[in-house]
């Protein structure tokens, strides 16, 4: 088999160009491996090999970042790699922002896996660790000894498309995305280690750092109901009998939209709910139980609302994430906009 | 309370024409076993099937898991006020037959029902693929409703789970381990004083509507938060009534083998002063969330402590009173570490957990319940396939035509414990 082809960026220092009095060159290529690249040759082995080296000055690529971008993925693209790896830069800045923006363009414009690596409190780190993947590193090159054979090890993977472990297996910085590993201790081991820790005031790492979360303000009161159309939403998983859009009783893949034009009531022969995470007794035996079709129906005979919109739109909460939520959410209130509705029931289970 | 557990270790078991536990084997004439669990009218039928570590078989959908134990000597029977009559639980000397679970299975009670592999990928994510499982198999009559088939089935679980327990009452045990906890007045004595005192605050089910955890036969959703000793959960106190999803459900097996409350008892009197165990539990109404942490809360300061390890049960909504225990502990300057899971997507990519804080920062997880895992064809199914696409962590195709499932690990019975009862983590 032939080996998978790399290309390597690295700055001017590494490219053995010079200093800071040095980072003003532009972009030049070189072939096969220079400085680092060597060390990343020898741990590639018989899989892989770097076919040319991008050696760039700092400041050049950070001072025409477009330009720089532009041309560095030309060269990149003229080789029609398999592989493309930058740094590692250390807690280098403009180097870590560099190596991170080019990775970031190679990886959108040539659909091919790439890999950095810098140090946790580079400002590249924290501006790129959720769209490639960064190698975690010392703060100097002093560091270099270690931080190949990590990247080598990983890029090989990424390559070879096998499935990547967890940050702390693999040696990356957290990227967003949470991966399941197996310990080497039980849960409640490690969390009586952590309260050790944590009662002697010791530094300890939490396995999952909370999100901030994002808080909506509600909409001003609607001042004359009489007039407002009114919709009903909910993630109660209420659907037609049989669950025509099978909707999942868990982790719920999408959302239904359900015509209720003439309906005044929801019943046990018409209605059912998909929702996985409670008794569906009550639910299915009236389904107004959980989305108040007949009370609101009511309301807008008496003239207490202005009208109950046609459609109800409905999905499943139960275990069902926050950003597929989100991305329902976001179709379902356009078409509330576009059928002007003024105010929505929200219910849950 | 001091309570002293004998284990018994389980290597086998067999079918036989009578019930006896001989020489690390249990040997089960299923008859006389059946007979009570057929004495329910909601009952239809009931057998018996075997499943051994490492053999081809599925079992699904998995309802409870139970280890079959007897009170030897002390103050009343396992699973008081469920099985046993009420009588405090928790002193003197319990038999245990280590190494095997009482299974119950069968067509589905609810949605949230799990698999079990014996062999596999699947295998290596639930804890239950290494025990010797006696599975219960039962099926309803038609015309039933969920709850009340619920509680048939539970109690046909604890029963026989009980009187296999009792073939061990006369053995001799593999091993033998002293457990005590300490009254508050002695959890101050002289040698202790430098220790932190440590507290496990443990949140049980009772959202309802089939998610329901029973505390002496009492259902916890109509319970305040409250003391108990670790000893008592040992011989059952505490049992499982619910279907929330499989993954974080915990079973009675969980309770009876509390990772946190070993692992605590472990380094008592060494590391820590383990103080006590409150149980709290996870209604669905505000009010009853506020007014439960702050009684924990209370508790917590009742007793002096220095710091607790929170568990949870469930996902979504109890995340909410998962963080009222640990931010009002934490204001009261009670250091916690919080178990939980994860339910980030299967993209891993979203926010884990439905609720969050910033004085939460000490967190281990049990994974990302949503992650995807494809499960091989077994070669045998215990209970049936039947329900496998409309359990929470299935969907529509999941089960394949060659009969490998490709599902979230939702659906894996004990796979993302928040006891802590796995290895398994995520970042």
């Amino acid at each position: 088999m032939s080996k998978f082809k790399v290309v390597h960026y690295i700055n001017q220092f590494f490219g053995q160009v010079g200093g800071e009095e040095m980072a003003h060159i532009p972009a030049e290529k070189r072939k096969g491996p220079v400085g680092p690249g060597l060390a990343f040759t020898k741990n590639f082995g018989d899989d892989a090999e770097i076919v040319a080296t991008i050696v760039c000055g700092d400041s050049w690529f950070n001072e025409n970042l477009e330009l720089a971008t532009e041309t560095v993925l030309a060269m990149v693209k003229e080789e029609s790699p398999d592989l493309f790896i930058a740094g590692p830069a250390f807690n280098a800045g403009r180097y870590g922002v560099a190596c991170g923006t080019i990775c970031d363009a190679v990886q959108t414009e040539l659909g091919i896996p790439v890999l950095t690596g810098m140090y946790v409190e580079n400002p590249g780190a924290d501006m790129f660790r959720t769209k490639v993947l960064i190698v975690s590193t010392a703060d100097s090159a002093a560091g270099m000894r270690r931080a190949v054979p990590a990247m080598a090890k990983l890029a090989l993977k990424l390559v070879k498309g096998e499935r990547i472990g967890a940050s702390v297996e693999e040696g990356y910085i957290p990227d967003g995305v949470r991966r399941n590993f197996f310990d080497k201790k039980r849960g409640s081991t490690r969390a009586l280690e952590m309260l050790l820790k944590k009662i002697a005031g010791e530094p300890f790492e939490t396995e999952y750092p909370m999100p901030t979360f994002d808080r909506v303000p509600p909409m001003p009161a609607i001042t004359d109901m009489t007039k407002a159309t009114i919709a009903i939403v909910t993630s109660g998983g209420i659907v037609p009998k049989g669950n025509p859009d099978r909707i999942e009783s868990s982790s719920a893949s999408k959302y239904g939209s359900y015509n209720i034009e003439g309906v005044d009531d929801l019943t046990s022969e018409t209605y059912e709910t998909a929702h996985g995470g409670h008794d569906p007794v009550y639910a299915n035996e009236d389904a107004d139980r959980v989305i108040p079709v007949d009370v609101l129906r009511q309301y807008e005979k008496e003239g207490k609302i202005g009208k109950l919109h046609d459609w109800f739109y409905s999905t499943v909460g139960n275990g069902t994430a926050v950003a597929s939520s989100k991305k329902y959410a976001a179709e379902i209130a356009e078409k509330l906009i576009s059928y002007d509705v003024d105010a929505v029931v929200l219910t849950s289970t | 309370m001091k309570l002293e557990v004998g284990y018994i270790d389980i290597k086998g078991i067999r079918f036989g024409d009578y019930n006896a536990v001989e020489d690390g084997i249990l040997i089960v004439n299923p008859e006389p076993l059946l007979e009570p669990v057929l004495e329910d009218p909601l009952i239809k039928s009931a057998h018996f099937e075997i499943a051994t570590p490492g053999e081809s078989i599925r079992i699904t959908p998995v309802k409870d898991v139970i280890e079959p134990r007897v009170k030897v000597e002390g103050g009343g029977g396992v699973f008081p006020g469920m099985v046993s009559k009420v009588d405090t639980v928790g002193s003197g000397k319990t038999h245990v037959l280590r190494g095997m679970a009482v299974v119950t299975a069968g067509p589905i009670v609810g949605f949230q029902e799990g698999i079990i592999d014996m062999t596999g990928v699947g295998a290596d994510y639930t804890p239950f693929s290494k025990l010797h499982n006696l599975v219960l198999v039962m099926e309803p009559v038609e015309d039933f409703k969920q709850h009340e088939y619920e509680a048939a089935a539970r109690l046909a679980g604890l029963r026989t789970a009980a009187a296999i327990g009792e073939l061990a009452r006369e053995l001799v045990p593999d091993e033998t381990v002293v457990y005590e906890t300490p009254t508050i007045a002695e959890s101050f004595k002289e040698e202790w004083k430098d220790l932190p005192r440590v507290g496990y605050v443990m949140m049980l089910q009772s959202q309802g509507l089939l998610h329901d955890t029973y505390v002496y036969g009492v259902d916890a959703k109509r319970t305040l938060s409250t003391l108990i000793s670790a000893t008592e959960v040992m011989d059952g106190a505490i049992v499982s009534g619910n279907c929330v999803s499989a993954c974080d459900k915990n079973t009675t097996y969980h309770h009876q083998n509390n990772p946190v409350i070993h692992d605590l008892l472990a380094v008592h009197g060494k590391k820590i002063n383990f103080v006590g165990t409150i149980i709290t539990n996870e209604n669905v109404y505000l009010d009853d969330k506020i007014r439960s942490s702050d009684w924990t809360s209370k508790m917590a300061r009742y007793l002096s402590l220095d710091a607790a390890i929170i568990t949870q049960e469930g996902f979504g909504n109890p995340d909410t009173d998962l963080i009222m225990n640990c931010t009002k502990l934490e204001k009261q300057g009670i250091k916690t570490v919080i178990i939980t899971d994860e339910y980030a997507g299967q993209d891993g990519k979203s926010q884990s957990l439905a609720d969050a804080d910033e004085l939460a920062n000490a967190v281990v997880t049990g994974g990302n319940a949503n992650e995807v895992v494809v499960l091989p064809p077994l070669d045998r199914v215990i209970g049936t396939l039947d329900y496998v696409d409309t359990v929470a962590g299935g969907h529509a195709g999941s089960l394949r035509p060659d009969g490998s499932i490709e599902a979230e690990l939702q659906i894996i019975t004990g796979s993302t414990n928040e006891m802590g009862f796995n290895r398994m983590s995520a970042r």
